[in-house]
């Protein structure tokens, strides 16, 4: 009976050396894998272990992690609530995050190869000095009355955005979504209650989730034309020129007519562009688009930002809120009422308010539009040395200097004599454009408000966009107030600076 | 033949060699080893306090010392009663046990509260649990070691304990499920809060059964009939009690819904018919029929459903975990990924997060352990395992009469099986059944079987080692067994 049992040893040799390979094979080839998988909840521990940064605007925190004494040791606040949902985005353990704290997570978190000298010097302290802080552009002020004016718009609007921005460095100053939403609930530990909340918030028809400021666009109605009046200025018609206008156009080969908002609004046969645009003519600026062409109408758009599809918002150059492409739709010179249509914001033109504020920002700042961005500076997590001061680019000139000065003097025409009288501040010259756009044939007009504030000097301190979805009768005039109003917060703020 | 076949009663040569070579008893040895093992359950239980509590107590030996005095009573005993015992047998068990009491002590102090954590009593908590059974384990082997003072005694209960066996795995079977069902699988007999798995006891029970039948009946089953392809084949009316064997592992694998206790019993018995007959046909029988058979289950699970059903369930589980991550393959999938965690070198003891881990306490402790001492550590835990079992083949080697032979090489086979069966299960090597670890795993009715387990492989290397001169074997205790157990002469004549 030897030989056999000889054989048995043999055969639990061969069992253990199987388990062995296996070990092997699952803690030394598959052991990152099996270390950094999502279902592997170490990973969160791990990411919990350490107090993540705070995201900062105006010196207070609006993103702040606090103990816990649980699993996961901190949790993620946001003091801000609904009012920052927006600008911050939110952390939560076992929902994809978003926004800032997802483009800054690293630095936030303290996992990134800037932070590694200080892991290197917790490694010898034994202290966990935790993540990085994040300081944003928001102007505290601006940020607060842009979202109370918002909610308490006067014309009983649901939805609506208002983006502000530094034309001078493109920092945004104001950021508002509505409506908007809790995020304290999405970074609970009860990963339950944290999934239940979300999917109330992702299933709510209002669509809280969406950032309506950057990543949604809407037919911006006559704010376009301001585009429209830039690619006229740069084609041989002055700011003097006489253009054809009139009670309404109809297009030579078929389709709607084209009215104006109201008959008094230039039923003259012919009137001045800049008139036009004080007034807001329709007729005038779709008889201005089909004669430029389309080419140079979405040509023009491009240049002021349209059709972009790379932009964010957030350390420049650097990631944060992905911003939706405006779009021109596919105007042809064949198709005349399309072309007519789109050269006064309808038709399929699409825009998003932030791409309204920098419109107005580049008319602004002498043509040069600046790079939009939300990440102002990166400090240490003991706050004493800054990894990253925000130096701001020019994302692209869209008009020259002449053809910008122009185009200032006709919105401000717009808010000392036309449409957007409200948007005015006492001892600032302020600029703008209205626009009320068709949404659906029965649902209420959006109103849109896209404008810009200079001091004494002539600079620039802010532009804004205020979008009032589905507003109905006065939008654009309520959109003209509330932009009025963030831009003073954000000049009584200094510039957001 | 060698040895076995020589009859027992007249060692001749080989025999005396032995006595000369085997003449020392190496208790010292035996003893210094176990310490050597203490000490590193001591360290272990200090390096666990600094991680957990970032501090070492000063009561931090005190399990290890506890586990130390009831080891060196045990030793004592050996001493005393099988001095000739395998030197080797008691620390590497004693190393594995310490590691399982420390490893569960330190998830008790996981899941306590910072201010239990600060004076966790010794007998508290599962690890305290686990000590007590421990050390009513070791009364138990120490017990068997003086009832027991020559294994062959063993085989006039025989029948006896065959029919034990078998109502032992019958009992969960045939119970309600409330009574016997835990995770799925019916093993248990719970009453009250009290459970104990009475399989891990019929394991000892059959083999000693299967020991006695085999080695009346070796003739007739190694009677060759054909020849295929150099492989001699049963007759078949020989195959008799290998169907019944067979028969009764698939019904456990289907009533009790674990393949882990069928394929033990069905291996067990496969490897010590192949021990007793020296025949591999029986082996090749033997694995047609449980791959077969399992293969069949799994076929009836996916089409019938039913009693197949669960069998089923942790096939498809075992070939994709990560399918049902958080459903049916969380544990498997929550296994995997601590033990991948735990990287080559491990978190430290105290280091990782056992809490986790479901079922980190019993069937994966070892996946608990191997994220914090990494595959090192676990390298040496499973050297320790291979070299118990190698020392109880040793045992079966040296023992002069076959009965011994059997149920040494039986049960030293068995623990290695079990140990493949359950690390397999949750390495995803084989598919995972709900057996317990050997020495490691929480749980009393484990223990003590595994505890008289080594007590029969130490009472077998004693009577094995011990030198004729010594009086073991010749002077054999009254109510002698039968003479053909000693191995009547088996040359088998080939037509």
């Amino acid at each position: 009976m030897n030989a056999p049992l000889r054989r048995v040893g043999v055969v639990v040799m061969v069992l253990f050396g199987l388990l062995f390979a296996n070990l092997n094979w699952i803690q030394a080839y598959k052991a990152d894998d099996y270390r950094n998988s999502d279902y592997n909840g170490r990973v969160q521990v791990a990411e919990y272990k350490r107090k993540r940064g705070n995201i900062e605007a105006g010196g207070t925190a609006f993103a702040v992690s606090k103990e816990t004494g649980g699993r996961l040791q901190f949790v993620r606040t946001y003091p801000g609530k609904d009012k920052y949902a927006h600008v911050l985005g939110y952390k939560p353990v076992n929902i994809g995050d978003t926004g800032i704290e997802r483009s800054e997570n690293d630095f936030l978190a303290g996992t990134s190869d800037q932070l590694i000298a200080n892991r290197v010097k917790d490694m010898f302290t034994g202290e966990e000095s935790g993540g990085g802080n994040v300081l944003l552009t928001i102007s505290k002020r601006a940020q607060d009355v842009a979202y109370a004016q918002l909610r308490g718009n006067e014309v009983g609007a649901k939805r609506g955005a208002a983006i502000a921005i530094d034309p001078r460095s493109g920092a945004v100053q104001a950021l508002v979504s509505m409506p908007s939403f809790d995020p304290n609930p999405l970074a609970s530990h009860d990963t339950a209650a944290a999934s239940a909340a979300y999917n109330e918030l992702k299933d709510d028809p209002q669509r809280p989730l969406a950032n309506r400021a950057l990543a949604e666009t809407l037919p911006p109605g006559s704010t376009f034309k301001v585009v429209v009046a830039a690619a006229a200025l740069e084609n041989g018609i002055t700011k003097e020129t006489m253009i054809p206008a009139g009670r309404l156009y109809t297009p030579p080969t078929s389709g709607s007519s084209i009215k104006n908002a109201a008959p008094s609004i230039c039923p003259e046969s012919q009137v001045t562009l800049k008139k036009a645009v004080q007034d807001s003519c329709n007729t005038g600026f779709a008889k201005l688009g089909v004669r430029l062409g389309a080419d140079k109408l979405k040509e023009k758009a491009r240049q002021f930002g349209f059709e972009q599809e790379d932009l964010t918002v957030g350390q420049l150059g650097k990631g944060g809120h992905q911003v939706a492409p405006s779009r021109t739709g596919d105007i042809q010179d064949t198709d005349v009422p399309a072309l007519a249509q789109s050269s006064i914001g309808q038709r399929d033109v699409r825009m998003t308010p932030l791409e309204g504020a920098l419109i107005a920002a580049a008319v602004a700042n002498d043509g040069k539009q600046m790079r939009p961005y939300l990440v102002k500076q990166l400090l240490a997590p003991d706050r004493t040395t800054s990894f990253y001061t925000a130096q701001p680019r020019e994302l692209r000139q869209p008009v020259s200097a002449p053809v910008a000065a122009d185009l200032r003097e006709m919105m401000q025409s717009v808010v000392t004599d036309g449409s957007g009288r409200k948007a005015a501040i006492d001892g600032y010259t302020v600029g703008g454009k209205t626009g009320t756009a068709q949404s659906g044939p029965n649902d209420p007009d959006h109103g849109w408000f896209i404008g810009f504030a200079l001091d004494r000097n002539g600079t620039p301190i802010s532009a804004v966009c205020v979008m009032l979805e589905n507003a109905g009768k006065g939008g654009s005039a309520e959109a003209a107030r509330i932009s009025a109003q963030i831009m003073k917060a954000a000049i009584a703020d200094g510039g957001g600076r | 033949m060698t040895a076995a076949a020589t009859p027992a009663t007249s060692p001749a040569t080989a025999g005396e060699q032995l006595g000369v070579r085997l003449a020392r008893s190496r208790r010292n040895s035996e003893l210094s080893l176990l310490l050597l093992a203490m000490v590193l359950v001591a360290a272990y239980g200090a390096t666990v306090e600094a991680n957990v509590l970032d501090t070492v107590t000063p009561d931090f030996w005190i399990p290890a010392a506890a586990l130390g005095l009831v080891f060196v009573g045990l030793h004592l005993v050996i001493r005393w009663l099988a001095p000739f015992a395998d030197p080797a047998l008691l620390p590497a068990v004693a190393l594995l046990n310490g590691i399982g009491v420390g490893f569960l002590r330190r998830y008790d102090l996981a899941r306590a509260t910072p201010a239990e954590r600060a004076d966790l009593a010794i007998f508290a908590g599962t690890g305290g649990r686990q000590l007590a059974w421990t050390l009513a384990s070791v009364i138990l082997a120490a017990g068997l070691l003086a009832l027991m003072r020559d294994h062959r005694s063993v085989s006039r209960y025989a029948y006896t304990l065959g029919l034990a066996g078998i109502v032992l795995v019958m009992i969960p079977a045939v119970l309600p499920g409330r009574f016997s069902e835990i995770n799925g699988a019916k093993l248990w007999i719970r009453v009250g809060g009290f459970s104990i798995q009475p399989g891990e006891f019929a394991k000892l029970a059959l083999l000693a059964f299967f020991a006695y039948y085999l080695v009346r009946k070796r003739e007739v089953l190694s009677l060759a009939s054909r020849r295929v392809l150099g492989i001699d084949f049963p007759r078949g009316r020989d195959l008799g009690p290998v169907l019944v064997v067979w028969m009764i592992s698939l019904l456990v694998l289907v009533f009790e819904k674990d393949l882990g206790t069928s394929l033990l019993y069905f291996g067990m018995f496969v490897v010590t018919l192949y021990i007793a007959t020296e025949r591999v046909s029986w082996l090749l029988i033997g694995l047609l029929l449980f791959f077969g058979g399992a293969y069949l289950a799994y076929l009836l699970g996916a089409s019938v459903g039913g009693p197949f059903a669960n069998f089923y369930d942790r096939a498809q589980i075992w070939l994709d975990p990560f399918a049902e991550p958080y459903d049916r393959g969380y544990q498997l999938v929550q296994g995997l990924l601590t033990l991948g965690t735990g990287g080559l070198f491990g978190a430290g003891p105290g280091g990782g997060q056992p809490t986790l881990l479901p079922e980190v306490q019993t069937d994966f402790i070892f996946a608990g352990i191997g994220e914090e001492i990494g595959l090192f550590g676990l390298s040496a835990l499973l050297v320790t395992y291979l070299l118990i079992v190698e020392r109880g083949l040793r045992a079966a080697l040296e023992v002069r009469d076959s009965f011994g032979k059997l149920l040494a090489g039986g049960l030293a086979f068995t623990l290695g099986l079990q140990v493949f069966v359950i690390i397999g299960g949750i390495s995803k090597l084989i598919p995972l059944t709900g057996q317990t670890t050997p020495f490691l795993s929480a749980g009393g009715s484990s223990l003590m079987a595994n505890w008289l387990l080594i007590a029969v492989l130490l009472r077998v290397s004693d009577g094995a080692r011990r030198p004729v001169s010594a009086g073991g074997v010749a002077a054999r205790p009254s109510g002698t067994p039968p003479e053909q157990l000693h191995g009547a002469p088996t040359e088998v004549i080939r037509p």
